[in-house]
């Protein structure tokens, strides 16, 4: 293993714990919040919102848990992680209800089921339980490695997640949600985090094997036939949960997810040009046969065209609301992205962002996901313990991987799936199991930073020593 | 485990780097191609978002806008009087679209045309709200007011010109539509969409410019024209020597042109063959002349050419026929067709002394700061006939209204000219023919306005129908309002 390398920009002992630093910036990601809230109450009704006051005042309280449990449980964590969250948080917070405020939506809702409750205060209070969600995990995992003795229980608990939504009612069209009366749970954000466990302790105990008994090959180091098991075991998962959930992205993110962390185990290239071409294969394969599929590589390809916009305008209206933004947007409050209509305010509420702070909003809000990838990474690579090292690189690549996959999806650049931006839309099961990632990525680079403990006083020093002061 | 990883940064990189790229594609690069889609809805929601301009008749505005309720779409329009003057405006729904004036001029209605960008520029830095600029039309509302309460119940258009500048003066259709019921884009303006659709008296035909009706004895005014213009007569007083009964060329057995009762039209001079209104004389004229001829003179009044007031005017038609066709051609039956715009341009261009002027109704564009952007300029359109001809027609007009078939039409102390018409339709002539009038009238300052009237399908007998019974007064009425208006 090759650890110790080029990682002294973080991992040096006696590193200042970067506490304050936190601490500004997430002053900083609440004022933004509270602005922007003002923005849409000036733009909508000519004044300052009656409930910005409750809004602020529940977002600095969010905030401040956050931080206290950080500054206590975790005092050499990354310093930006936090404030990144909290900004999209608090700004997903905004739109949210910024879409609230939709009389299209409204009639909407008043039309289809009769009565219309906004979506805000139930977002405030999944960010609540989000945050208690994070502080239980710093508070309760003193140490990441211990999550390595659950290594198998999180792969059940992880399949059972994934499986469970088959046996559910389609949701536009994709299996990937569980309801229980009027609550709605999206496993799939949760089994993200297990999997990423999963996959850590079995590929640091594998990964020797994985990497060592392979021939080479025009250039590549092809694994051994009997190697292959596992990659071909998930490939074959994700294959069925496209099959069973119709869900593209779920899939993508799950074999991404493990191609990723077998690459950086092994260091084998040869990994990569597998699971790319087993996932080509793959999609291209499930694509020919299942229908929901195709509906969604067709609207993809052809957003304006007839056939989709009689199955649904969904596309064509983000496209729309991205290209009205234009520049610097319409201003908070002053677009129309509520015409896409439905999940508006969850898978779509990129749209949103970019029809209402336009272009710049939008090179904003996905630099802040790149920099929370960028320090997930640099967690990463700060980690003492391949462990750490594995599930740290697990989480920001879901991460990347999941916040290509939507904002992709809701811009055209591939075809759409059903999840959602992390933090920044509308549900509580993203929320929640969003706020867990960011905690065990904090707690991974905390111990990453954290200084060595100072050597133990030896007990024959004294007779060792030459000089006497 | 550090160089992969590292590889795996720059991989995230990657899709962050293809995000970025694709939203500025989407924001930047496709922005305006976007947002100009016809699916784009902002697009007519922002069409919609401010007070439409107005269309001005007499200083005041006939149109107005109205906020919506339960709508996206903010402002809708609303008419005053929308009956009257739905022939002239057309209508401006958020659900049906626009026509005519409305559609014509929505951008300087809207305010989004290339000739207010200067404004727009302005306003967005004064923080004005947008507004639309407003159409002033040539229109006399004494005159459609007469026209319209004229036709009444009946069926039927007119149109006044000024016949020294081509002005549409009025120009009334009946029965017409109230386009505010239509207007917004909610369920009550569906309804009285189809409804208006459905109805069997076709409401939204503008027949004033959209309908061609076989123009019956008015087109004697042409064939006269003709007659004179290509030298057959000189005087308008000298015989015709048109035998009675005449037969229609190449019939055999030979079948006699009937003239409508007993009249002296044996040998009569043009001012008697307009005065009776004899079929036998003019019928013969158009024989002799032969079809070319009165094609091209047909054609010099505006005949078998669409006009565009700017609004759309369907082309009448003098057909290309044999020559017995022709000779009932001659006589504004056959295949003979004219809109009333077309028949009153043929009064106006008589009545101005042979020079047709191009008739139009939008007199001046506005700003919405109200500069004149556009002043229509007055356009001579041809010259069916020289001046001396027109006035040797003028007088035995005159005659017509004076002791003739138009006399309901007289205005005391003014000259008027006239010619009334009955054109016969239907299989073998069974329906209620079509009540013709055209006239001008004369001051001592010149022809202030010239009308043709047409009435069909009318509800009285078939013998009552002429046009000097139900069309004249109409003419009078229409005419009456614009002199007294310009007093």
């Amino acid at each position: 293993m090759s650890v110790v390398t080029n990682t002294t920009t973080i991992g040096a002992i006696n590193a200042p714990s970067r506490r304050n630093t936190e601490l500004m910036m997430m002053v900083f990601a609440i004022a933004i919040s509270v602005f922007a809230y003002a923005n849409v109450g000036l733009a909508l009704d000519g004044k300052l919102p009656s409930g910005m006051f409750g809004y602020g005042a529940g977002l600095i309280l969010l905030g401040g848990v956050a931080h206290l449990v950080v500054r206590k449980f975790a005092p050499y964590a990354d310093p930006l992680l936090l404030p990144l969250a909290t900004l999209l948080n608090g700004l997903g917070l905004v739109l949210i209800w910024r879409l609230d405020q939709s009389e299209r939506l409204i009639r909407r809702a008043e039309f289809l089921y009769g009565s219309y409750s906004p979506d805000a205060p139930k977002q405030l209070l999944y960010s609540a339980i989000g945050v208690a969600f994070f502080a239980a995990v710093l508070m309760v995992l003193k140490d990441h490695r211990i999550l390595q003795r659950y290594t198998y229980i999180s792969m059940a608990a992880a399949l059972v997640l994934l499986i469970i939504p088959m046996f559910f009612p389609p949701v536009n069209g994709a299996k990937i949600w569980i309801s229980v009366g009027s609550f709605t749970i999206q496993p799939g954000e949760f089994a993200k985090i297990l999997i990423a466990i999963f996959f850590s302790g079995y590929l640091m105990v594998k990964r020797d094997a994985l990497a060592l008994a392979s021939r080479r090959f025009m250039g590549l180091y092809l694994p051994r036939g009997r190697d292959l098991g596992p990659i071909i075991t998930i490939w074959a998962l994700s294959i069925l949960i496209l099959v069973f959930e119709t869900d593209l992205g779920t899939s993508l993110l799950f074999f991404g997810l493990f191609v990723i962390m077998l690459y950086v185990a092994t260091e084998r290239t040869s990994w990569i040009v597998f699971g790319l071409l087993m996932s080509a294969a793959g999609a291209v394969g499930v694509a020919s046969f299942e229908p929901h599929v195709q509906e969604r590589v067709n609207a993809w390809l052809d957003p304006f065209g007839k056939a989709t916009m009689a199955q649904s305008d969904q596309i064509a209206q983000s496209l729309m609301s991205f290209g009205s933004g234009g520049t610097i947007g319409t201003g908070l409050g002053q677009g129309h992205s509520d015409l896409i209509m439905f999940a508006a305010n969850a898978d779509f509420i990129l749209s949103t962002v970019g029809e209402e702070l336009g272009l710049a909003g939008m090179m904003a809000v996905l630099l802040i996901y790149g920099l929370i990838v960028e320090r997930g990474i640099r967690t990463a690579l700060a980690a003492r313990d391949p462990f750490g090292k594995l599930l740290a690189a697990g989480l920001s690549g879901a991460f990347a991987i999941q916040v290509f996959v939507v904002a992709g999806g809701v811009m055209g650049l591939i075809p759409l799936s059903g999840m959602t931006m992390p933090f920044l839309a509308y549900g509580g099961s993203s929320v929640l199991a969003n706020w867990a990632l960011i905690g065990i990525l904090i707690r991974i680079s905390d111990t990453a930073r954290r200084p060595a403990p100072a050597p133990a006083p030896s007990t024959d020093a004294e007779m060792t020593q030459v000089v006497r002061p | 485990m550090n160089k992969p990883l590292r590889r795996i940064a720059i991989f995230c990189g990657v899709l962050i780097f293809a995000l970025l790229a694709r939203t500025n594609y989407l924001q930047y690069v496709k922005a305006d191609s976007l947002n100009t889609r016809d699916e784009n809805r902002r697009v007519r929601i922002e069409r919609y978002a401010h007070e439409r301009g107005n269309i001005i008749v007499d200083g005041k505005s006939v149109t107005g806008s109205a906020e919506t309720k339960d709508s996206d779409f903010k402002y809708k329009r609303v008419w005053k009087d929308g009956p009257m003057w739905a022939p002239v405006t057309g209508y401006s729904s958020q659900a049906f679209g626009a026509t005519q004036l409305e559609s014509i001029e929505d951008g300087i209605l809207t305010g989004n045309d290339d000739q207010l960008f200067f404004n727009r520029t302005m306003s967005m830095f004064t923080g004005d709200d947008e507004q639309g600029g407003n159409v002033v039309t040539t229109l006399n509302s004494a005159a459609q007011k007469a026209a319209f309460e004229g036709l009444g119940k009946k069926k039927g258009a007119v149109v006044a010109l000024d016949p020294e500048t081509g002005a549409i003066l009025a120009l009334a259709s009946t029965p017409s539509y109230d386009p505010s019921t239509f207007a917004g884009n909610g369920g009550d303006d569906t309804k009285a969409w189809q409804s208006l659709l459905k109805d069997k008296d076709k409401p939204m035909l503008n027949r004033a410019l959209r309908e061609t009706y076989p123009p019956g004895s008015t087109f004697k005014v042409v064939t006269a024209a003709a007659a004179l213009e290509n030298g057959l007569y000189t005087d308008v007083d000298e015989d015709t020597k048109s035998p009675l009964p005449w037969n229609l060329p190449l019939t055999s057995p030979p079948q006699p042109l009937p003239n409508e009762g007993n009249i002296p039209c044996k040998n009569a001079s043009l001012r008697k063959a307009l005065r009776y209104s004899c079929n036998t004389v003019f019928g013969k004229i158009s024989d002799d002349l032969g079809n070319q001829k009165m094609i091209d003179e047909a054609g010099k009044f505006g005949f078998n050419k669409e006009i565009f007031t700017p609004v759309r005017s369907n082309a009448s038609v003098y057909p290309e026929d044999n020559r017995p066709q022709n000779a009932m051609a001659g006589i504004g039956q056959a295949s003979n067709r004219a809109t009333p715009l077309q028949m009153a341009m043929v009064a106006s261009a008589v009545a101005n002394d042979g020079k047709l002027m191009q008739p139009y109704m939008v007199a001046e564009r506005k700003a919405p700061n109200l500069d004149v952007i556009y002043t229509h300029e007055k356009e001579e359109f041809s010259r069916p006939l020289s001046a001396e001809n027109a006035q040797k027609l003028q007088s035995i007009m005159e005659t017509v209204v004076k002791e003739g078939t138009g006399t309901n039409a007289q205005i005391p102390g003014v000259t008027v000219g006239g010619k009334t018409g009955t054109a016969q339709h239907g299989v073998k002539n069974s329906e209620n023919p079509y009540a013709w009038f055209l006239s001008y009238a004369k001051t001592d300052s010149g022809s202030p306005v010239a009308v043709a009237v047409v009435v069909e399908d009318s509800d009285a007998t078939r013998d009552d129908i002429s046009g000097g019974g139900l069309a004249a007064p109409i003419a009078k009425a229409v005419m009456k309002a614009v002199i007294d208006s310009e007093k």
